[in-house]
């Protein structure tokens, strides 16, 4: 696979000269080169994706509006757990920024350490989340509120299991010398923009399912 | 060929377009009888669009066809055709004009709506909470949808009991209606006369695979075909038990889909006596295709007639309890004749089985 | 490579001896073609093979169900199996033949090698793209054990709930990967057009096939998402016990339908855009003229994409909808029309006073220009909610949709074949079986889907395997139609496998074209060129004073 190869050289290549990469085609140097886009292909993809929390979002509305009473009795949601978890999980936004910045300066391991304090802080958000599904007294199909509550929670619960698996992923990899510098580190920098997605959904999913059902 | 005579050519050709245009479009006889106050509204609509289309599409053709003949490569010519790359006012011209055609088009649409009774639904759809109206005869479970979700999971106690209840005394009523969502009046209102809900005759239509039943409350009738008076104000309030279908007679230009969980409506005044086809218009199972029946509108007299003789047939039949409460035996027994169907000849799954 | 003088033409001259060698780089092998190879000009290939391929597929479907519409009466097969196969026909046509091979297919090969890129932005993706398209289709073949899913290619619930609940989730599921694929594909698409175009062409010079890919894949990126989550929640309707679609349980049917069409009316004009860029590219080549109206016909595509995104509901006009839904609708529906106008007298312009080249590329173009008029008016009637209320659902619909989608798309994909074939194999199509196997086509569209305008106004439904007596005579034509269709398939076939073996090989660039995927070898070498060319001229520069030098790549 002659591209394929080709394609991963230059890409190493073109990083080493221009860090991020982004730079489109070099004209007639590097003419081989196969600039790294994958920054800006995740955030077309984040965008796209948005749209599927979009339409989730829109299905709630629509469910909420049939029901005289939503959530129904006997299906309130419980805040304090939720609130923590929140919490934990706004922190975890701040703290994998801290990474990046640590990386920008070359510190490998301050960047490792701010990774993983961000994947366990998400560790907890899904246990939290564990927790709270098997302390409810309802289930999926109880009723359309539980029906949106957990597809809502649980597809963004899956979301977040993957970022987890992304920084974990990026933090073996920066285990081997070299591979991350402050001039190379488009992993990173995905990892972190994918979870700040993923907390930016978080906030609002929270605040529809949990703050605006306790409100009066 | 000179200047002049291409331009006579033209005109020529374009006042035979024209011609041709509003002949086709007054005289296409594309369309069936119509049966209804609405058909001659829609039609009028339809013929203004095929003169606008037949014009469109004779020009456009007339232009592909008139290039590809006269520009085609002269033998033996190798070089390349004329350098123009864009004529502003030509590109203005044919963005202007389509856009008048259209916002005409959109503007008569919307005009021949409102004349059809679109705008005038009884009560305005959404998320109203109203009372829904009462009609024992074909109340479902499943409208009481938004109550029963509603209810905490302990209490599906609660509901079979009531539903118990309701076996056990006949003709009661749902349980005091509660808050339901108005099960939106989608479809199409009355602007026949200006009160739109001055109506003559009401007849509660369901639509279940794959057959039509149709209730007249006030007359206690029960029927398979659909049976109108001419020239009055009729209302259907269409229900479905199962999965979605749709009310279409073509010769009335009307069709609305009958959804389980809403109630739809069609008002409409039947202007021709004579026997229409009922489709149903929805993919609904297997023998959608066969899901039809026929309407009858009647003179005055042959009406009184019918309601006369089908009261006696019909007379123990007022349906005693809520559908969903039945099997689909006993929902169908008083119709089986009239409709030749019965509890073998309906598919199995429902929305009752969920 | 021979450099023709791009004055003189485009018939395709016999090819100079030498070029009767293979090219001397290394080529892909068959095998090649069964891999996870991230060539993009493979995957174009494999993409536009496997699009073929369901294309008989879908069309055998078809052609069971005109047989049994032959008569009134369910016959042929049993009326379950008709609603399987209609479902699969939509289903097959739509996702795994006309978007695979228009975007997947002509996006993939073309795109890199009119920007002058050497792949697209993510080859690995793009690989991945294509090969969540096999699986896709066993997992529609594997639920034909299960009965085939039977409610539409719509699928509405509840229907699609209670019916052959297996197959519909099989059909979910082969529909999810596929939404995949396409967003991949799409993102891939955007991301490598904005970025990896050579430095000396602007956005406003790229050929206009490039135009539409662009607000084909906004589209995609915009629509599918929704898409997903409506069949997801479709889905756990039917395996976990939720209720979003079940109004006994407090939810609501009309939902999925916002929801699929949200995703499925932009799907029609993802389906004819890319198509629409081939017209671009087709038409000028062969009429020798300069594009009419460059600008307008790129941003024409972006509004269509933009306005498209707004009219979804005009396929519900008869659900549960609101009267200003209805007249909402309506108009921005009706506002369609203006961009594509654009378009169609744009081409009609570029017809105007050139030397037009009657290859079997150039009459599939014609013919999808006068097919597509047809299509469109006819699109525009439906938009009137007062005459909608009366065709909906009928087979004034089936007639509507074949004209676009058979009329336009489909022929603008033939049209694409036999302009790029010599492109991508380096061989010609054989043009007397290119001419008998377009004028079968075109006699055998309107055979088939003229008279079903007629069936619809009169009262005949869509959907059904039994109809009344009186419709019997017209539908005897279409399925009269339909055989002349199946037929006008064989030269087809038979000329591209003939071809692609032993046609004549052809140089280059064949047509004397000007776009960038001329400027390099026949077919093109792995990674496209040498040296990456330099743009010297506008893309559609034809009977312009050009400096020789404008095709130069070496
Ligand atoms: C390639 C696919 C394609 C394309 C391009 C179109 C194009 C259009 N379609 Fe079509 N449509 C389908 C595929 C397509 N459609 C399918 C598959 C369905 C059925 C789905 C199902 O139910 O299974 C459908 C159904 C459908 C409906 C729903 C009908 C119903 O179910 O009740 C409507 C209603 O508005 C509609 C309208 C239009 C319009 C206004 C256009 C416009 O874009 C057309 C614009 C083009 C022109 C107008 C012609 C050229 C313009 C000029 C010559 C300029 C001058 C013209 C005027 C001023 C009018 N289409
Ligand atoms: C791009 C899309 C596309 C294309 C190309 C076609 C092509 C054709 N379609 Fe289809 N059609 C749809 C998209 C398409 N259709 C959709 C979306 C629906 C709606 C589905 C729904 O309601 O849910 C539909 C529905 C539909 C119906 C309505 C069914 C109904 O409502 O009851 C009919 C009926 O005649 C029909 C006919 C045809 C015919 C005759 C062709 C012909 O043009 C086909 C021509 C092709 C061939 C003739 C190839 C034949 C090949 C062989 C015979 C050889 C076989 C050999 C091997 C497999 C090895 N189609
Ligand atoms: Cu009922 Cu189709
Ligand atoms: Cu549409």
């Amino acid at each position: 696979m002659q591209i394929q190869d080709s394609a991963i050289d230059a890409q190493e290549a073109l990083i080493q000269v221009a860090g991020h990469g982004e730079h489109g085609v070099h004209g007639d140097h590097g003419d081989h080169a196969h600039p790294d886009l994958r920054t800006m292909g995740l955030i077309t993809f984040l965008l796209s994706e948005s749209l599927m929390f979009g339409a989730l979002f829109a299905v709630y509305f629509v469910m909420k509006g049939r029901l005289g009473q939503w959530p129904p009795e006997g299906t309130e949601v419980e805040l304090l757990l939720p609130a923590l978890n929140t919490s934990v999980l706004i922190a975890s936004s701040f703290v994998i920024h801290k990474g990046e910045e640590a990386i920008k300066k070359d510190d490998v391991a301050g960047m490792q350490m701010w990774y993983l304090i961000t994947a366990a802080m998400g560790i907890f958000f899904l246990g939290g989340q564990v927790y709270e599904y098997t302390h409810l007294s309802y289930g999926l199909g109880t009723n359309t509120f539980s029906n949106c509550f957990y597809l809502m929670t649980g597809f963004h619960g899956l979301h977040v299991l993957i970022g987890v698996c992304m920084i974990l992923g990026v933090w073996w990899r920066s285990r081997q010398d070299g591979h991350y510098s402050s001039v190379k580190h488009t992993g990173i920098e995905m990892a972190e923009i994918y979870w700040h997605f993923v907390d930016v959904i978080w906030i609002i999913m929270f605040s529809l399912i949990y703050v605006l059902t306790k409100l009066p | 060929m000179n200047r002049t005579t291409s331009l006579v050519l033209v005109i020529i050709a374009g006042i035979l377009g024209t011609i041709f245009s509003f002949w086709f479009g007054l005289n296409n006889h594309l369309l069936p009888e119509q049966a209804s106050m609405q058909a001659p509204l829609v039609d009028d609509l339809f013929n203004v669009m095929v003169v606008i289309g037949t014009a469109l599409f004779i020009l456009t053709e007339g232009l592909i066809v008139y290039s590809m003949i006269r520009f085609r490569q002269p033998p033996g010519d190798e070089t390349d055709g004329a350098d123009i790359e864009g004529n502003l006012p030509l590109e203005i011209v044919w963005t202007a004009i389509p856009a008048v055609i259209v916002i005409g088009i959109g503007v008569y649409s919307v005009e021949v709506y409102e004349d059809m009774g679109g705008l005038h639904l009884a009560s305005p759809p959404g998320h109203m909470h109203v009372q829904q109206p009462e009609s024992p005869g074909t109340e479902m479970a499943g409208m009481d949808s938004a109550a029963m979700a509603a209810m905490p999971p302990g209490s599906a106690m609660a509901a079979t009991m009531s539903a118990d209840m309701a076996k056990a005394a006949p003709v009661i009523p749902l349980p005091e209606a509660k808050e339901q969502i108005a099960s939106s009046y989608y479809g199409i209102g009355n602007r026949l006369s200006d009160e739109a809900d001055e109506i003559d005759l009401t007849v509660n239509v369901t639509g279940m695979q794959f057959a039509w039943l149709f209730e007249y409350p006030d007359l206690g009738i029960t029927v398979g075909e659909l049976h109108l008076p001419v020239g009055r104000r009729v209302r259907l309030q269409m229900k479905a038990v199962d999965v979605i279908h749709s009310f279409w007679v073509p010769q009335f230009r009307l069709k609305q889909d009958v959804i389980p969980g809403e109630e739809t409506r069609l008002q409409f005044v039947a202007t021709l006596p004579g026997t229409y086809p009922v489709f149903c218009a929805e993919l609904c199972g297997s023998y959608h295709g066969s899901m039809r029946t026929q309407t009858i509108v009647h003179s005055d007299e042959d009406y009184a007639e019918w309601v006369k003789t089908s009261q006696v047939a019909a007379k123990p039949s007022k349906v005693p309890m809520t559908v969903a409460q039945l099997s689909d035996e006993e929902y169908l027994a008083p119709y089986a004749q009239e409709i030749g169907l019965n509890a073998e000849t309906l598919p199995k799954p429902s929305t009752r089985s969920f | 490579m021979t450099q023709t003088n791009p004055r003189v033409i485009a018939q395709p001259t016999p090819p100079p001896p030498e070029i009767e060698e293979v090219p001397s780089y290394r080529m892909w092998k068959w095998y090649d073609y069964f891999t996870f190879n991230v060539d993009h000009k493979l995957i174009g290939i494999q993409y536009i093979v496997m699009g073929f391929i369901f294309y008989l597929v879908g069309g055998a479907m078809a052609i069971a169900m005109r047989t049994e519409l032959r008569t009134p009466d369910p016959d042929f097969v049993d009326p379950s199996l008709y609603n399987a196969l209609l479902t699969n026909h939509g289903t097959v046509m739509i996702f795994l033949w006309v978007i695979p091979t228009t975007i997947g297919g002509f996006g993939n090969y073309f795109i890199p090698l009119m920007i002058g890129a050497r792949d697209m932005a993510f080859p690995k993706l793009n690989a991945l793209a294509f090969w969540l398209n096999p699986p896709a289709a066993l997992l529609l073949a594997v639920s034909f054990i299960y009965g085939g899913a039977q409610a539409g290619w719509t699928s509405y619930p509840p229907l699609s709930e209670i019916t052959a609940p297996q197959a519909q989730v099989l059909w979910v599921a082969a529909l999810i990967l596929i939404g995949t694929s396409s967003i991949m594909g799409s993102l891939n698409f955007l991301v490598t057009i904005w970025k990896m175009r050579v430095p000396s062409l602007p956005l406003l010079k790229m050929p206009l096939f490039c135009w539409s890919i662009i607000a084909a894949a906004v589209i995609a990126l915009i629509g599918t998402p929704p898409l997903t989550i409506g069949l997801l929640l479709l889905t756990f309707d039917i395996l976990f016990g939720t209720s979003f679609y079940k109004p006994d349980a407090g939810g609501t049917v009309v939902l999925y339908q916002h929801l699929f069409w949200f995703y499925s009316h932009p799907a029609v004009y993802l389906m004819v855009l890319p198509v629409f860029g081939v017209m671009s590219e087709v038409i000028p080549v062969y009429a020798r003229k300069p594009i009419f109206g460059y600008t307008a016909i790129a941003y024409s595509s972006l509004a269509i994409s933009f306005v498209g995104l707004f009219v979804w509901v005009h396929h519900m006009f008869t659900s549960g909808t609101a009267p200003w839904m209805r007249m909402f609708f309506t108009v921005s529906t009706l506002l369609v029309a203006i961009p594509t106008g654009v378009k169609i007298f744009s081409w009609v312009a570029t017809l105007w006073q050139g030397k037009i080249r009657y290859t079997s590329a150039m009459l599939f173009a014609v013919g999808l220009l006068s097919m597509f008029v047809f299509g469109g008016i006819t699109g525009v009637t439906l938009a009137a909610v007062p005459f909608d209320l009366h065709v909906h659902d009928s087979y004034y619909i089936v007639g509507h949709f074949h004209y676009v989608l058979f009329g336009g798309s489909v022929f603008g994909i033939y049209a694409g074949v036999y302009h790029w074939f010599p492109k991508m194999t380096g061989r010609f199509l054989d043009e007397r079986l290119g001419k008998i196997h377009f004028v079968m086509t075109f006699f055998g569209t309107h055979l088939t889907f003229l008279p079903m305008h007629n069936l619809g106004l009169s009262g005949m439904p869509r959907r059904i395997a039994m109809y009344d007596p009186q419709f019997q005579a017209l539908n005897q034509l279409c399925t009269w139609g339909a055989y002349l269709l199946a037929l006008s398939i064989v030269p087809f076939y038979f000329n591209v496998i003939y071809s692609w073996i032993k046609g004549k090989r052809s140089s280059g660039n064949p047509w004397n074209a000007l776009t960038l995927e001329w400027t390099t070898d026949s077919p093109p070498m792995i990674e496209n060129w040498e040296v990456l060319p330099v743009v010297t001229t506008g893309p559609y520069d034809y009977g312009k004073d050009r400096q020789e030098e404008v095709r130069q790549t070496d």
